[in-house]
């Protein structure tokens, strides 16, 4: 189990049980996290789950594969640590992962 | 205006459900026209996972989207469908004589007995800017895609997006235009490397102004837009004069025209009677992801079987007259023939 922090905009926060081997955004829809969308369900395929990785995490978690990279260029307000957290897989290591979401998905 | 295709019936849709409702229709000697908005068949399968597996198709432990829609072309192939590709069907209209007149924005036009619409989560438009207020100057100064190059004749232009699109309306558009800047959040491009090497050169030739950044904001007022405020990668914010502005951020499934249809749509979705999948409307049939009845589940593999009791239902109305006998494939006298034939 990895407790993962989800803040949204307005600074609202939310921690919630993830299991390992789940998507960081599979954790927010199963846990009605709102502010990630996830409209094509995972596929890197839409920039709908789009998150901030906060700063203390950004080596850990790591940066986006070039496919992702494609795909955040349909986001809104990209920044350097822009994640689709369809590819964030929980691992033992990101126990404690904090991530916020941006203004709007898209 | 082209002449009108008369049918048995037309298939809104060509993901793996309307292919796999050819099929079913076939099966009951129904034939079939279907018309897609993509370039090709395999609908969300193709356009979004083509490589991805699948896993929960029956008999099929492990396919990917492209090999799943390939299947069901090969699958199909006995019952000859006519496919309409790269156009959305606008309007449908019933008729007096209780067929349908279906329009697409391309011009061709249907009179089909029935229409199953297996438009999945819609037809794959171009997705919305992400810049707060952009509707506002849609259809005005903003466009998702270009009707007419001399629209933007001796104009300001702005166009945002790293692909194809994107670069060939800059290459395109740059001749004619007063000034063309191209907006793209990094400078890595997905268009193809030619497109690439060519939009360089005109950067490099001052023809075009390349800003690697992102859009932020648009200054305008009653739709016609002043200048394009961006912020660079640096942070730093800068004002881009346009009069026109082109974004391309990509395709997403939009229900489009469908909602106008009088199908009594209940969110986004066409409610059907679970003995035929038939809409409110005798005649129209709706199957897989765009309908919604108790206990739905958006499966593939739903909208195959919903597509086996929508061609029963259907068939009946088409032959009127024909007792319907149900037939298995392995015995199936019209799957064999239609084999025989092919």
């Amino acid at each position: 189990m990895a407790q993962i922090t989800f803040t949204d905009h307005d600074g609202g926060e939310r921690t919630v049980e993830a299991r390992e081997g789940q998507t960081v955004m599979e954790v927010a829809i199963a846990n009605d996290v709102p502010g990630i969308e996830a409209e094509c369900g995972g596929g890197c395929s839409c920039a709908t789950c789009h998150v901030y990785v906060d700063e203390a995490w950004s080596e850990v978690v790591g940066g986006p594969t070039p496919m992702e990279e494609d795909m955040l260029d349909f986001a809104f307000d990209v920044r350097p640590s822009s994640r689709l957290s369809c590819q964030i897989k929980i691992t033992s290591a990101l126990d404690g992962l904090k991530v916020t979401t941006p203004q709007r998905q898209g | 205006m082209t002449d009108i295709i008369r049918t048995d019936a037309v298939i809104v849709g060509a993901g793996p459900v309307g292919l796999f409702a050819v099929f079913q229709l076939g099966m009951v000697d129904v034939e079939a026209h279907v018309v897609d908005i993509l370039d090709r068949p395999g609908g969300q399968c193709v356009e979004l996972y083509p490589e991805k597996p699948i896993y929960d198709i029956p008999g099929l432990p492990e396919v990917t989207g492209q090999g799943l829609a390939d299947n069901l072309l090969a699958q199909i192939k006995p019952f000859a469908p006519r496919f309409h590709f790269n156009q959305m069907v606008s309007a449908l209209e019933r008729t007096s004589d209780d067929r349908f007149l279906l329009t697409t924005d391309a011009g061709t036009r249907f009179d089909a007995k029935v229409v199953v619409i297996a438009a999945g989560g819609g037809s794959f438009l171009p997705r919305r800017a992400p810049i707060p207020g952009v509707e506002a100057y849609e259809g005005r100064s903003v466009f998702y895609a270009v009707r007419a190059k001399d629209a933007f004749r001796a104009k300001h232009l702005v166009i945002i997006g790293g692909g194809d699109s994107a670069l060939d309306w800059t290459l395109n558009l740059a001749p004619i235009a007063e000034s063309v800047t191209l907006i793209h959040r990094r400078d890595v491009f997905r268009a193809a490397p030619d497109t690439v090497n060519k939009m360089r050169a005109l950067v490099d030739k001052g023809v075009v102004d390349l800003f690697i950044g992102q859009a932020t904001g648009l200054i305008g007022e009653n739709g016609m837009l002043k200048a394009v405020k961006a912020k660079a990668e640096d942070g730093s914010l800068h004002e881009i004069a346009a009069d026109a502005m082109l974004p391309f951020f990509g395709l997403a499934a939009q229900l489009g025209p469908i909602a106008d249809w009088g199908l009594n749509l209940s969110e986004n979705l066409i409610p059907v009677d679970v003995k035929s999948y038939q809409t409110t409307t005798p005649g129209v049939f709706a199957i897989g992801d765009v309908n919604a009845y108790p206990g739905k589940l958006k499966l593939i593999l739903s909208g195959f079987h919903e597509a086996a009791l929508m061609a029963q239902a259907a068939a009946r109305r088409v032959h009127p007259e024909r007792r319907m006998v149900f037939q298995h494939s392995t015995s199936s006298s019209t799957l064999q023939k239609k084999l025989a034939g092919a």
